[in-house]
């Protein structure tokens, strides 16, 4: 290529970032999480069935503050990734993609997603 | 390959300051991207301060009177200045658009003027679109019937099959939305982009074009296609208000549906 010794004009340094190119980042970092908290979950449940003590130490974590902040950060992670997949799931059907659309569907996700992660908390609280 | 910081030789220098000479009280100060091929140094932003009692609303007005009046050296693309022939796109603000369409009085404080994101530059604000040239001649962006030369009987279209073309065949191909997708900055070599498969999906819902379904065919490649992860990135900087992110979802579907 003629230009290739050229320098590359800079991108992600000058570009503004938009509601969609913000949640679209979010989505795939907050989906990272989701499979290692998913893991750390399994991991968990597969250890109770090695030693009964095993359940009084994961109790008394998820009583701490770390546990409860550890609680409430992946219910709102996993509420937002589900609500962000919907709207993915409407867009693969060919709905939804106009920008003022768009728009209001992103900070809809936003929002009820702190909405969604409060009703899981207080449901999983209600178990107890 | 992902590389999200920007190469040695493509760092950015702070450049020359250029005062305002004729004293005016209505000063903007208009940052833009330099870089000379001749001399053997880096990138750097220049920054004028510009009259703005004495220039037109567009930022290629104020372009226009630094090449004039301030630096003849200054660099960039342009043809019609109406928003038409798509030469004079670039990154005006963080967002890439026309600038013979984009109004300068819109933009609060300093204006940071900078070529298309992600290429290879020539010169100031012209950037190597090459690329993206050979990706649209991949698409093979003609009518394809089985008539042959000696027929040669027109194709007649409905108004409905023809509204299909809407919003799509206003495309410039001014590179706008493929170099605001960060998608096309990794994988530019091999994704097609938003603009080359915006125009395969004209082509594609072209009821004259007896091709539809070998163009499908073609453009269903894990990377041509499914790079794109509906960043939107294209939709919202097109400066002639059409959406490649739907024309590529309505590519997804009828390739999930067929």
């Amino acid at each position: 290529m003629q230009y290739e010794k050229n320098p590359l004009t800079p991108h992600l340094q000058i570009y503004r970032w938009q509601i969609s190119s913000l949640l679209s980042i979010a989505h795939r970092i907050i989906g990272v999480i989701n499979i290692l908290a998913i893991i750390l979950i399994c991991t968990w449940v597969i250890s109770l069935t090695f030693l009964e003590n095993n359940y009084g130490i994961i109790e008394s974590f998820f009583n701490s503050s770390v546990g409860k902040f550890f609680v409430i950060t992946i219910s709102w992670t996993f509420s937002f990734h589900i609500l962000n997949e919907i709207r993915h799931l409407v867009w693969d059907l060919g709905y939804g993609f106009s920008l003022r659309i768009s728009k209001i569907t992103g900070v809809l996700t936003v929002i009820f997603s702190f909405v969604l992660a409060v009703v899981i908390y207080l449901f999983g609280k209600g178990l107890n | 390959m992902v590389q999200f910081s920007l190469p040695e030789n493509s760092k950015i220098l702070r450049g020359e300051y250029f005062k305002d000479k004729t004293g005016s009280k209505n000063i903007k100060k208009v940052k833009v991207y330099r870089w000379n091929p001749e001399e053997n140094k880096n990138p750097r932003v220049d920054t004028f301060e510009v009259d703005m009692n004495n220039c037109g609303p567009k930022v290629l007005d104020i372009l226009f009177k630094i090449k004039n009046e301030i630096d003849s050296s200054l660099t960039f693309r342009r043809s019609c200045a109406h928003g038409v022939c798509g030469s004079c796109a670039m990154n005006v603000d963080g967002v890439n658009t026309l600038s013979c369409i984009k109004s300068h009085t819109d933009i609060k404080g300093d204006l940071n003027i900078y070529p298309l994101p992600h290429l290879k530059v020539i010169k100031d604000l012209v950037g190597d679109l090459s690329t993206l040239y050979k990706q649209y001649e991949s698409i093979q962006p003609w009518l394809k019937t089985s008539q042959t030369q000696t027929e040669k009987k027109e194709i007649l279209q409905s108004q409905k099959d023809r509204s299909k073309l809407d919003g799509y065949y206003e495309c410039i191909l001014c590179a706008c939305c493929s170099t605001s997708c960060p998608s096309y900055w990794w994988n530019g070599d091999k994704y097609l982009g938003p603009a080359v498969l915006l125009q395969a999906y004209r082509w594609i819902c072209d009821s004259r074009d007896e091709e539809r379904k070998e163009r499908l065919k073609k453009v269903a490649d894990e990377f041509k296609l499914y790079r794109c992860h509906t960043i939107m990135n294209c939709a919202n900087s097109c400066p002639k208000g059409l959406n490649p992110a739907k024309a590529i979802g309505l590519i997804k579907k009828m390739l999930a549906t067929s």
